[in-house]
């Protein structure tokens, strides 16, 4: 066992913050992510030059062969920064679930496309109606000679807008809500039949609303088994997740840091607020959650690749749902009216939070699941 | 960052599991969780010696005091082994709360005396620290002890002495000086148990258990070389204790295992003809319950990795004691829960051996009350969240 980062682990949690302290400040965020646009273009074209967006990846498709621990590195200096760049979806989910069941030809055209910062892509596999089961899917891809006829709607496909690529879950075979007979492929958005209704997200970022009418996708875009996409997507999502929660504890870290300095500043009844025991305790208390959440998204990221995934992973997201509300609202509260202005970052890292616990299922779809496995 | 454990690692695992499975009908039945009301000193002490004779007493000990020198990891294996086969645990106010003091601060002398009788278990220690009127706010205490010669007189009382009864030893914080802060007044003195003047008094406890005792001090005569470290400077002896009492004091690996015995309770009780642990409410609660155990046992292993990198334990060790404490209460008060009816049958008011209802419900409330305890004790957790305050959060 050896709980210590590595040397590069290290450096590479330096270059990152370096960059994000310099060029991602909370000020241009609130610039980029209000202007037409909603984020700056340079900075993903950073991400690849840092080497980030490699990371993760196979060194034979132009990754840097990199580990877990590294993404984490890199996603809790994001949540730090509030970064809204599709980070999970195209490296996390789309990279890994190439990386995993893509043909040598996929591997070679998208992880290369990825690493370099190519390609965007978002991942469209919420459905209205199908709340957090990844299963559940109304949009239906039928085979035609050698394409698949997709038909259906996606939700809240986040950074859809900026995307150049969606990877779409789809049903191929079987009802509803069955885990066999679900798809996944990559389709352009530029294709033809797919319309996009774009909006903001609360938390800085941009989404879609997606609709495909009769979208042609040739069959060399679909990613693995044509009906075993399940388990695939189960996995990827996972990964996703043990990613979220380390950009959470970012979230997290900075909110309790704020909070703490906050408390020291401002005076009521002739004193720092910092003073009173009732503030300082529930201050105590946030850094028991931060510490916690530390730990249990350190666990999700070791045992990703074991037997216990499904279970510490859910496990994960239910601490850091629980104490991401708690460190978000704690922080609002002892901030004050400050707390509830547009203007402080308090709010934004907790409405990032919020969404962090919506996001692949809330509190409650994981207790579930953590008890069904 | 690396989970897995090394070849040597399992092969010492495999060791502990043997050195355990071994030892275990060795041990008198009485230290069986559901008889800890007539446990002996000898009970206590039969898993103590068992390891003592296997050179195993102290693995958190340096070496050249009789420690182990086991890796963290081989620790975790150790306690891990220990917990998952029930094994008692070992009293800790010698080898846990005195020993490394002695090891930091004592002279010469007192090293060699005291510190052979600890490891083999000759000796019984018991903590001197609160007093009636001095709980939370420690620094207040009041025993009085006053230098005449090459001796001190003790006057005055203690309290909340966990098995005092047993004890050959107390190790006591006493005021030595009055008239400076609090904090600056305090040594350390070790005290023999048989010194005239010393009388024990039981306070019984919610389970009915004797478990702590009021210790009186009426003129009791105490050589000077028992002082550890300088005079009025006890203070920073007596903390350093507590960081030590609170870095244990999680436990994880024994919650773990209580975790699994309160599961088999909610199998076995059923609730409209269904096992309780699939109503969707007490699942609901058993899954909260081990996630929380599950960031603990991270957080545990968090801190011994710093602590092998040679970073002391501070005030991170607050937070096991928190979260520690708070969870064991908490598997407690869900096996009373579980137990329905049968948390009615009062054990203490039965003939020994002489129990009511199913087996897993014997003890269920008794632990439940009982533990109440743990956010009290090693510094209340209300003191521990001072701590964080003012030591990590700087306010």
């Amino acid at each position: 066992m050896d709980f210590s980062y590595t040397e590069e682990q290290t450096l590479l949690r330096n270059s990152v913050a370096g960059y994000l302290a310099d060029k991602y400040g909370f000020e241009a965020w609130r610039k980029f992510t209000r202007g037409d646009d909603g984020r700056d273009p340079v900075h993903w074209k950073q991400f690849a030059e840092l080497g980030l967006l490699a990371a993760p990846l196979p060194e034979v498709y132009g990754g840097l062969g990199g580990s877990v621990i590294d993404a984490s590195v890199i996603l809790e200096e994001f949540g730090k920064a509030l970064v809204v760049e599709p980070y999970v979806p195209t490296v996390i989910v789309a990279g890994g679930l190439i990386a995993r069941a893509g043909t040598e030809a996929q591997n070679q055209e998208w992880l290369n496309r990825i690493a370099t910062g190519d390609t965007m892509i978002s991942f469209a596999f919420a459905e209205q109606g199908g709340r957090y089961n990844l299963a559940d899917l109304q949009t239906t891809a039928k085979k035609q000679g050698t394409s698949y006829m997709l038909n259906g709607q996606k939700a809240v496909a986040i950074a859809a807008p900026w995307a150049d690529t969606l990877l779409v879950t789809a049903r191929t075979a079987g009802g509803r809500r069955d885990e066999k007979g679900v798809g996944v492929f990559l389709v352009d958005k530029n294709a033809k039949g797919v319309a996009a209704r774009d909006y903001p997200t609360v938390d800085g970022a941009r989404a879609s609303e997606i609709a495909f009418e009769n979208v042609e996708v040739p069959a060399e875009r679909l990613i693995g088994p044509a009906d075993g996409g399940f388990a695939l997507v189960d996995q990827a999502v996972d990964e996703a997740i043990a990613a979220h929660c380390a950009e959470a504890v970012g979230c997290m870290k900075v909110l309790l840091a704020a909070t703490v300095e906050y408390s020291k500043t401002r005076k009521q009844f002739g004193q720092p607020i910092g003073k009173f025991q009732a503030l300082q305790h529930r201050m105590a208390d946030m850094f028991v959650h931060v510490e916690q959440s530390v730990s249990i998204a350190l666990m999700a990221a070791l045992k990703l690749g074991g037997p216990e995934r499904r279970k510490s992973v859910s496990a994960a997201k239910v601490q850091i749902g629980k104490s991401g509300r708690f460190v978000g609202q704690q922080a609002i509260q002892i901030h004050g009216g400050m707390g509830m202005t547009d203007e402080l970052s308090v709010g934004h890292y907790f409405k990032r939070l919020t969404m962090i616990d919506a996001l692949y299922g809330n509190v409650d779809h994981h207790l579930k699941r953590y008890a069904a496995s | 960052m690396d989970l897995s454990f090394s070849p040597e690692e399992e092969d010492f695992r495999a060791e502990v599991r043997a050195c355990v499975a071994e030892s275990k009908p060795k041990l008198p039945r009485a230290m069986g969780a559901p008889e800890a009301a007539t446990r002996t000193r000898d009970d206590y002490m039969a898993w103590h010696r068992l390891l003592y004779k296997k050179g195993w007493i102290a693995p958190h000990w340096p070496k050249e005091y009789g420690g182990t020198g086991w890796s963290v990891t081989q620790r975790y294996i150790f306690n891990e082994e220990c917990a998952r086969a029930e094994m008692p645990p070992v009293v800790i106010f010698g080898l846990n709360m005195l020993g490394p003091v002695l090891y930091t601060f004592g002279s010469e002398a007192q090293k060699k005396r005291f510190l052979p009788r600890i490891l083999s278990g000759e000796d019984w220690w018991c903590q001197g620290y609160y007093e009636p009127g001095s709980g939370s706010d420690l620094a207040s205490l009041r025993l009085r002890a006053v230098r005449e010669g090459d001796h001190y007189f003790v006057n005055g009382q203690k309290t909340w002495t966990t098995l005092a009864q047993y004890a050959d030893w107390i190790f006591c914080l006493v005021r030595t000086n009055p008239d400076v802060k609090p904090q600056e007044g305090i040594s350390f003195l070790l005290i023999d148990m048989k010194s005239p003047g010393v009388s024990v008094k039981p306070i019984i406890v919610l389970d009915g258990a004797r478990e702590v005792n009021e210790v009186f001090f009426d003129n009791v005569k105490v050589p000077a070389d028992q002082r550890v470290g300088e005079e009025n400077k006890g203070w920073t002896y007596a903390k350093f204790l507590l960081v030590n009492e609170r870095t244990g004091i999680a436990n994880t690996a024994r919650s773990k295992q209580a975790v699994v015995r309160l599961k088999e309770i909610a199998r076995a009780e059923q609730d409209d003809g269904v096992p309780l642990i699939e109503t969707p409410d007490f699942a609901r609660k058993i899954a909260e319950l081990e996630i929380e155990l599950a960031a603990l046992e991270f957080t545990e292993l968090r801190t011994l990795a710093a602590e092998a990198r040679g970073e002391m334990a501070g005030p991170e060790s607050s937070i096991l004691k928190i979260r520690g404490t708070e969870i064991q209460q908490r598997i407690t008060e869900l096996a009373e829960e579980a137990v329905g009816y049968y948390a009615f049958p009062y054990e203490r008011g039965l003939g020994a051996n002489d129990y009511v209802g199913p087996d897993y419900a014997l003890g269920a409330a008794g632990r439940y009350f009982n533990m109440r305890k743990a956010s009290i004790y090693g510094g209340s957790n209300e003191i521990q969240r001072n701590i964080i305050v003012k030591a990590v959060l700087g306010l």
